[in-house]
């Protein structure tokens, strides 16, 4: 099978739905002619014409509103926050209005939007270009959060969110774009949202993470099997819905969980996810830890930023100290 | 309830009667409100829109059925202007099952897209976005949308966004400013630079128009020309309608800031007073005027004694999901 680059993945999911369904459209700043920033867009404007994807002025708030006002009256807005940081400006027809008007108009209507942004640490961009904003919308009921950690798991799972009749906050981690891996199976080229995979098997321990810290987590997972320790690794897809069955089971089997989280711990999804797992299987629970970076705003300076994130090796490193084995 | 129709359709005097009613309508059911509120049957706040009613008839006089139309925190004369059938209105004020969104939206959020009501904005300019986005949509549709909102939104970030936005795409949307003189408590002068919310339409390239919103007449004219021109394709159109609310901000403000003058003042100017002097100027029957006024009222009447008889939702009963499948 061919090699698809991240990048050329999301292009390829929003041609093949804007090509599918007339009702699609792609609006955002500098997606049409430019576009993207992380080039991630390009060729979509020529190919579907101003109607179905355009530029925008920099009106976050703006547009979050129109993706929410064209979504409850036909259409099935697809639109680009740049970065996920600049969600913040967004927040109030999601939170407000999106998420809340399928059960508070009593199911009258639909909110079939998607909200894509680049999301992540490790570009060396600063505080306040390199958030993952995904835990900002933890708890807001009626909102769906999608974090892809492959090209075929971002084909599939946009794909799966455009045709997600809800409201889906979609995270694309920058580091990804330039990743290239097999194109999706058959039956996967379109991932409903809300179920979890088991990324590669294991039986002492499971490392569940999302995003970019899925291919951390199989490249420590390769290093620890190296040296007999035979790690489980989930990919949760979605941070809401949170696929708990998925993890239960797996720790059903290994007994122990790591919780690997780009962002700080508290309030984040891992804590969320031990909290879970704890409630509802505790009884299959030898060991459950998180790995999250420090309560502090993401560094600039790439030795602190290397520092303050979970990498591959600190995952291996942090395993092996949990479990008492030396490399 | 049979949105408004346009003098075209049934003649100016059948139209500005049909009219004239549904705003004795909106009168006598925020008065309704008002005592089942005092009564306890009315929960949390409303805010009333007694005083503003020929801004929302005006309006919605103009518009198709089909078309969109956002309202605010202070929406019942919205959604019943725009044709919500004021008994689930009344019921969904009253927490009860047969509102029209089950009870679980309440005076500031109703929903009613069966008439094209999109949503009432219990955050102040959300009602500018979601016809903004209801533009994109009626756009492709031949359809137009409106926003109603007050003084105290024009100064959201969401007026500015998407005034810009409507005019850069040409969108066929209508923002209606109601200018009750008042965000809240704070007089427009306290918090309005420039005091002049039609004039900032300028800086988008966008027609605006000053208009009596105490007057049907006007303000169904200035409508009527700003949906042609959003139908005919020629973009967006700023409506400043100045008015006055006849109650306070919400049912916790009684007003205490605004003169007895003033309030006098405003009184006089009444909309349905004057709307029903031009009716009889204009040669309608009074017999007429008071038969439809009759009617209003008993059908009123049975609303708030159906909706006080319905049921409130059974928590055990309700099949609320998270999710649309």
């Amino acid at each position: 099978m061919s090699d698809l680059e991240f990048r050329v993945a999301i292009r390829d999911a929003l041609a093949e739905e804007l090509e599918r369904d007339p009702s699609v459209v792609f609006f955002g700043e500098d997606v049409a002619v430019a576009g993207g920033v992380f080039k991630a867009t390009p060729d979509l404007a020529g190919r579907f014409g101003p109607d179905r994807v355009f530029d925008t002025p920099i009106s976050e708030l703006a547009l979050a509103g129109a993706a929410y006002g064209a979504a409850v009256t036909g259409l099935r807005p697809v639109f680009e926050v740049m970065f996920g940081d600049f969600m913040a400006l967004a927040m109030d027809s999601l939170v407000n209005q999106a998420a809340k008007f399928w059960y508070i108009s009593r199911e009258q209507g639909t909110v079939p939007l998607v909200v894509r942004s680049a999301v992540g640490a490790g570009g060396r961009f600063g505080a306040i270009h390199s958030q993952t904003h995904g835990t900002w919308f933890q708890g807001i009921p009626g909102l769906k959060i999608a974090f892809p950690s492959s090209p075929a798991e971002a084909k599939g799972l946009l794909k799966g969110a455009i045709r997600d009749d809800n409201p889906v906050v979609f995270l694309e981690h920058k580091r990804l774009y330039s990743v290239t891996g097999p194109a999706p199976e058959p039956d996967q080229e379109v991932i409903a949202l809300g179920q979890a995979r088991v990324a590669r098997a294991g039986d002492d321990l499971t490392v569940v993470s999302v995003g970019k810290g899925v291919p951390d987590a199989l490249a420590a997972a390769d290093a620890l099997a190296g040296e007999g320790i035979s790690a489980e690794v989930v990919d949760l897809r979605t941070l809401r819905p949170l696929d708990l069955a998925t993890v239960l089971d797996s720790v059903a089997r290994t007994n122990r969980l790591l919780a690997v989280e780009e962002g700080p711990r508290t309030g984040g999804w891992a804590t969320g996810l031990l909290g879970a797992v704890a409630e509802a299987g505790l009884h299959d629970l030898d060991d459950a830890w998180i790995l999250a970076t420090d309560e502090t705003p993401i560094p600039y300076s790439p030795s602190l930023e290397d520092a303050f994130l979970p990498d591959a090796d600190a995952i291996a490193t942090s395993v092996r100290s949990r479990l008492g084995v030396t490399a | 309830m049979a949105s408004l129709q346009s003098a075209e359709q049934v003649g100016t005097a059948r139209a500005y009667l049909e009219a004239y009613a549904r705003m004795r309508l909106i009168r006598e059911f925020e008065a309704a409100m008002h005592r089942l509120f005092l009564r306890g049957e009315v929960h949390g706040t409303t805010h009333l829109y007694a005083g503003q009613e020929a801004v929302a008839v005006g309006v919605c006089m103009a518009l198709d059925a089909e078309d969109y139309v956002a309202g605010t925190y202070r929406g019942h004369g919205h959604a019943l202007a725009k044709g919500t059938d004021p008994e689930p209105l009344l019921a969904e004020m009253l927490g009860r099952a047969t509102g029209v969104c089950g009870g679980r939206a309440g005076s500031m959020n109703v929903i009613d897209l069966a008439h094209g009501l999109v949503g009432c904005y219990g955050i102040v300019g959300g009602s500018i976005a979601a016809a903004l986005g209801a533009g994109l949509s009626a756009q492709r549709q031949g359809r137009v949308s409106v926003a109603f909102f007050g003084d105290g939104a024009a100064n959201q970030a969401y007026f500015h966004e998407c005034l810009n936005m409507a005019s850069v795409k040409r969108l066929p949307v209508v923002f209606v400013c109601e200018n009750n003189l008042y965000a809240e408590f704070t007089p427009m002068a306290e918090a309005t630079a420039g005091a002049d919310i039609a004039a900032r339409a300028a800086a988008y390239a966008m027609p605006s128009a000053v208009v009596d919103g105490n007057d049907l007449w006007a303000v169904r004219a200035a409508a009527a020309e700003a949906v042609g021109r959003a139908r005919s394709g020629e973009g967006p159109t700023l409506l400043e309608c100045q008015t006055y609310r006849h109650y306070g901000h919400s049912k916790s403000d009684p007003a205490p800031y605004r003169t007895k003058e003033e309030l006098e003042r405003w009184r006089e100017r009444d909309p349905l007073i004057g709307a029903r002097h031009r009716l009889l100027a204009e040669g309608v029957a009074e017999e007429e005027i008071t038969a439809v006024e009759q009617s209003t009222t008993a059908a009123l009447d049975q609303a708030v004694e159906n909706a006080l008889a319905a049921p409130y939702p059974d928590p055990a009963a309700d099949r609320a999901t998270e999710y649309s499948a």
